[in-house]
């Protein structure tokens, strides 16, 4: 039996996603843990995340978890969610300006205040609710129709150095890249976990992929 | 490509069974809540919100079961309202499996809370409900005022103002309920709808008096809301979720289809 180690450090409510897990694959062994030995030993890596991120490093920091992380991102099929993508990049300047763990080369930046959509309507800060992701092809989109909606709430979002990780692309008005690829990482801005149909099928994709693009 | 506007579900439970009440009076029986919300989640809600009508500790307790049994199963956001009153009350709904706590008459007893617990959980899990009357005549200029306890005891607050203060101590997201409208099916109360949305930067969920699909779409078009909920509509399989969003999109709306 294969497993997967979702990271709890203490940001937000993780046994959605560990239900989400179970649900798309139920012959997965799941732990929720802090625990390296127990991530060191799985076989897959999910790094989850909600809330700040000074509050993320900060918990990532004192603990051992930065280092482990920074470990395993490396070798094991990674996949991070929202907060837990954003703090793989370099920097991020909510919290006025916090660093991340730079595993991903780039910069979190924040929504402007002022944007409008194509009626001159105010755009809402968080970017709430379901949204269509352009997808660039790679095998964590097995199966999921192009253009496919899933469930988004961030007011921040990321920007790679290098636009070739882009793994995916939303508007809010602008393209913004909301899924990133780079080895044996894949990271979502999304929540696949309440992504209903297409979000079980991105979790089933990534429990079953060897981290190989 | 762009952002959908949301239809939400909104099931009032009390005792473990699913009630609408008119104008919070009135109650009928709807059915089981993890059943609704299945059938919801089958029929295509962008998101589904509980709301503890009995809030007593009993009924708290039935509430969590009802919350991990559907999120063990729906995978959709899930939001929990009605008698949140302190942080370890967010933290039982959240560990349940709720994505986000309506919090009403507690921040209108204490603002701070708001902000306590958008420090400590997110603004991302912090909706603000906010029961609104209006209390000028029908001559003068529109003012909306506060309401609690079910809308029976005014507050003196000015609506408008009151949701600009819950956004800046962290709300995430406006629950903005028409006390006025509620249970009446002659829909939302729209200038209300677009006051409160046109003065916040965050979304608004338009609630309270939908009796037909063109009533959702006025919510969205009219009300300027970036989602509407709905229960009554839904509950007695009036017309499905699925029927409801083809209707919007007939009225130019995007939505998830």
């Amino acid at each position: 039996m294969s497993s997967v180690a979702v990271i709890d450090y203490g940001m937000g409510n993780l046994h959605s996603i560990a239900k989400a897990l179970q649900h798309a694959d139920s012959n997965v062994q799941i732990h929720i843990t802090a625990n390296s030995d127990l991530i060191y030993n799985a076989d897959r890596i999910v790094f989850p995340g909600v809330g700040a991120i000074r509050d993320c490093m900060q918990a990532l920091n004192q603990s051992s978890l930065a280092v482990v992380i920074k470990e395993v991102a490396q070798t094991k099929p990674f996949l991070g969610i929202c907060l837990g993508m954003q703090a793989l990049l370099t920097h991020s300047e909510e919290n006025a300006n916090t660093e991340c763990l730079n595993i991903l080369s780039g910069n979190v930046l924040r929504f402007r205040e002022t944007l409008r959509d194509a009626e001159g309507d105010r755009l809402k800060i968080p970017h709430m609710g379901w949204n269509q992701v352009w997808q660039h092809s790679h095998p964590l989109w097995d199966k999921i129709p192009q253009s496919s909606r899933f469930y988004f709430v961030h007011s921040y979002y990321a920007q790679p150095d290098d636009i070739g990780i882009v793994a995916g692309t939303s508007d809010y008005p602008r393209a913004f890249a909301c899924a990133l690829a780079q080895k044996n990482i894949f990271a979502v801005q999304f929540h696949p976990e309440k992504s209903q149909a297409v979000g079980l099928q991105l979790l089933e994709n990534f429990l079953h992929w060897d981290g190989l693009v | 490509m762009s952002l959908a506007k949301r239809i939400i579900p909104c099931l009032d439970v009390e005792n473990g069974r699913v009630v609408k009440g008119v104008k919070f009076v009135d109650i009928r029986d709807a059915g089981d809540p993890v059943e609704i919300a299945r059938r919801y989640d089958r029929e295509g809600a962008d998101e589904i919100t509980f709301l503890d009508i009995g809030a007593t500790y009993d009924n708290r307790d039935t509430m969590v079961h009802v919350v991990e049994q559907v999120a063990s199963e729906v995978f959709i956001p899930l939001t929990v309202g009605g008698g949140i009153r302190c942080l370890e009350d967010i933290r039982r709904m959240l560990n349940a499996g709720a994505d986000k706590v309506g919090i009403n008459s507690a921040a209108v007893f204490n603002p701070d809370f708001v902000r306590e617990a958008a420090e400590r959980f997110g603004s991302q899990c912090i909706v603000v409900a906010i029961d609104a009357k209006k209390v000028s005549a029908e001559q003068e200029p529109a003012v909306w005022e506060i309401f609690t306890h079910g809308g029976r005891k005014g507050t003196g607050i000015n609506a408008v103002e009151w949701a600009k203060k819950m956004v800046d101590l962290g709300a995430g997201e406006i629950l903005l309920t028409s006390m006025d409208r509620d249970g009446t099916r002659i829909g939302f109360d729209l200038a209300l709808t677009r006051a409160i949305s046109e003065a916040v930067s965050v979304p608004v969920i338009a609630s309270g008096g939908v009796g037909n699909l063109d009533h959702l779409a006025d919510g969205i078009l009219e009300g300027k809301a970036d989602a509407v909920l709905a229960a009554s509509i839904f509950h007695f399989a009036e017309y499905s979720i699925q029927q409801a969003k083809e209707h919007m999109r007939t009225r130019g709306i995007e939505v998830r289809l």
